[in-house]
């Protein structure tokens, strides 16, 4: 039967630098046509990237995509693996060119790159009079405060790239699983209205976008569920068939497992409505799938049903968000929490003085912190004595100086707090505030290049 | 009564403003149990110190699953949230120390 194997090598940016190699060597063990995902932009990393490319114009894509493409690439060049990445972040034309010169660094001259262009509409016509997705309802955007603006395009780019003989596939903002269904739709050349199949493709994909987490990673609950070797845990790999088959599974010798637990839960991670997983190349249906374990770490998927893709696309537009300032102090041992406590009504008070009380929050760090709301915890979370205690304060300010002020305070609890206090650390930050908007199809048009040393 | 994490695991994940929380039984014979007692309203009385609005289930028997869709109960999310934890990663273990009553099954 002709099989695609897809391996997943990183779930997000931060992810293990070593995770990709026993993904690759498994592929090239296992045979037969294979292509390898790398996904590494999360909301937030775009707008940072943005961020950084003004300062530095040849900045602006993921930092970690030459260390993560250095093991690897020359191994994947040598039998026809294929790398699609959305490490191109803000700047997949910079991010080409990066990995060009490590092809070039590596004795691969002729690599090809694919860059996959045009989610980028900051700045663009594509921005103006857009409707919030459901889930800001309510949201007005303002062109002019815009950081970043990047619309999820699908496969088809990918697809389009890899058929033009692309052997790394640079994207910006696309769906993770249009990171896995783009070398399906290359590969078995399935039409953009076989809706079942585009699904099974996308259901395979959102299995492997998370990379770990779908083989044992974010899972263990010791005694309870018990995952093997962490620390050298399998990414994934998934095997699919013409007609959309799946089955789940990772490099033989590695950590972690794969079961109907372990895919369950990635199946159903981030997701909303079952029936309906809006993404840009099918609405996927995952209701009537069933799984069946074939052995150990071999998971089989059936049952993924599609409907017609959506009209309009979700774009993440990030504006400045204010500034966050956090400080934490300890306290320990005897009366560890009354003292806990003292600090945190004298900080009130202080920052009651400067006038910025109302928007701050207190944690016991080892008592109640991140189950409580912002007026701290419900009564029943917090009757435990613990011996030892962190006090946070987190706290949202228009400006830098006003954080820098409230966090000065934690500091201060040294000399003029309760006795005991100990390691405080603080930190002041700009944040990025995100909301998504539907972006009608017609507005956009994505563009694929492919470059060569000769154009770097 | 037990916490419902004697019978069931369960992921988090965020959208903006909105968690997801999967609920998986460890024994698919105990998914009926656990649609009676883990209700939409339950679980909303759960996140309310959190500023939950509203809460839907979604019931997958043939996953031995629920997905809850818990609305407007992380701050603004990620990138707007006093919390930690902005993204609510820790909010599936809240969910998992509900009481729940022991399966007969």
């Amino acid at each position: 039967m002709d099989l695609l194997r897809i391996g997943c090598g990183s779930g997000f940016s931060g992810d293990r630098l070593d995770a990709p190699l026993p993904v690759v060597e498994a592929l090239i063990a296992a045979g037969g046509p294979a292509a390898l995902m790398l996904e590494v932009l999360g909301e937030r990393t775009l707008a940072l990237a943005q961020r950084e490319r003004l300062h530095r114009p040849e900045a602006g894509y993921e930092p970690a995509l030459v260390d993560l493409l250095r093991p690897i690439l020359a191994r994947c060049v040598a039998h026809g693996i294929p790398i699609v990445t959305n490490g191109g972040a803000a700047n997949p034309r910079g991010a080409a060119r990066a990995a060009l010169a490590l092809a070039r660094e590596l004795g691969l001259p002729g690599l090809r790159v694919g860059v996959v262009e045009g989610d980028d509409i900051r700045g663009t016509p594509a921005l103006a009079g857009l409707d919030p997705w459901e889930g800001d309802a309510g949201a007005v955007l303002e062109p002019e405060r815009v950081i970043a603006a990047n619309v999820y395009l699908g496969a088809a780019p990918i697809a389009a790239a890899l058929r033009q003989g692309a052997q790394l596939v640079i994207t910006g903002r696309c769906s993770d699983p249009a990171l896995a269904l783009g070398p399906m739709l290359a590969h078995f050349g399935w039409g953009e209205a076989e809706w079942d199949r585009l699904a099974a493709g996308t259901l395979a994909g959102h299995l492997l976008e998370c990379g770990a987490q779908v083989t044992g990673g974010y899972f263990a609950d010791p005694g309870v569920k018990d995952v093997p070797g962490l620390a050298e845990i399998g990414f994934p790999i998934a095997e699919i068939d013409a007609e959309g088959g799946i089955l789940i599974t990772k490099p033989p010798g590695t950590g972690g497992l794969v079961d109907r637990r372990t895919v369950t839960e990635q199946m159903l991670y981030e997701l909303h409505d079952p029936a309906a997983y809006l993404t840009p190349d099918v609405v996927l249906d995952i209701t009537g799938v069933t799984l069946t374990e074939e052995g150990p770490d071999r998971v089989r998927l059936s049952g993924a049903r599609g409907r017609p893709r959506p009209p309009a696309l979700k774009a993440t537009v990030s504006l400045p968000g204010g500034w966050l300032g956090e400080g934490e102090i300890s306290y320990a041992g005897p009366n560890a929490r009354a003292r806990a406590e003292l600090a945190g009504r004298v900080l009130r008070q202080r920052l009651e003085k400067l006038g910025l009380a109302a928007q701050a929050r207190l944690d016991l760090i080892g008592v109640v912190s991140v189950f409580g709301g912002d007026a701290g915890p419900p009564a029943g979370l917090d009757d435990i004595a613990p011996p030892d205690i962190r006090l946070r304060l987190a706290l949202a300010t228009a400006t830098r100086e006003e954080a820098e002020r409230a966090v000065r305070e934690v500091l201060s609890l040294y000399c003029c707090g309760p006795a005991g206090g100990g390691g405080v650390r603080s930190r002041v930050v700009d944040r990025i505030r995100t909301l998504s908007f539907l972006v009608p199809r017609e507005r956009l048009s994505p563009t694929v290049s492919l470059l060569t040393l000769e154009d770097a | 009564m037990i916490p419902l994490h004697r019978l069931a695991h369960a992921r988090a994940g965020d959208k903006g403003n909105r968690l997801n929380l999967a609920l998986i039984a460890h024994d698919p014979a105990h998914w009926r149990h656990l649609a009676a007692e883990v209700t939409e309203e339950k679980v909303l009385a759960l996140f309310a110190h959190r500023g939950a609005t509203a809460v839907r289930r979604y019931d997958l028997p043939g996953l031995g699953a629920f997905n809850f869709v818990v609305e407007d109960v992380l701050q603004g999310g990620v990138n707007g949230a006093l919390n930690l934890d902005g993204h609510g990663k820790t909010l599936s273990f809240l969910l998992l120390s509900m009481a729940v009553r022991e399966s007969q099954e």
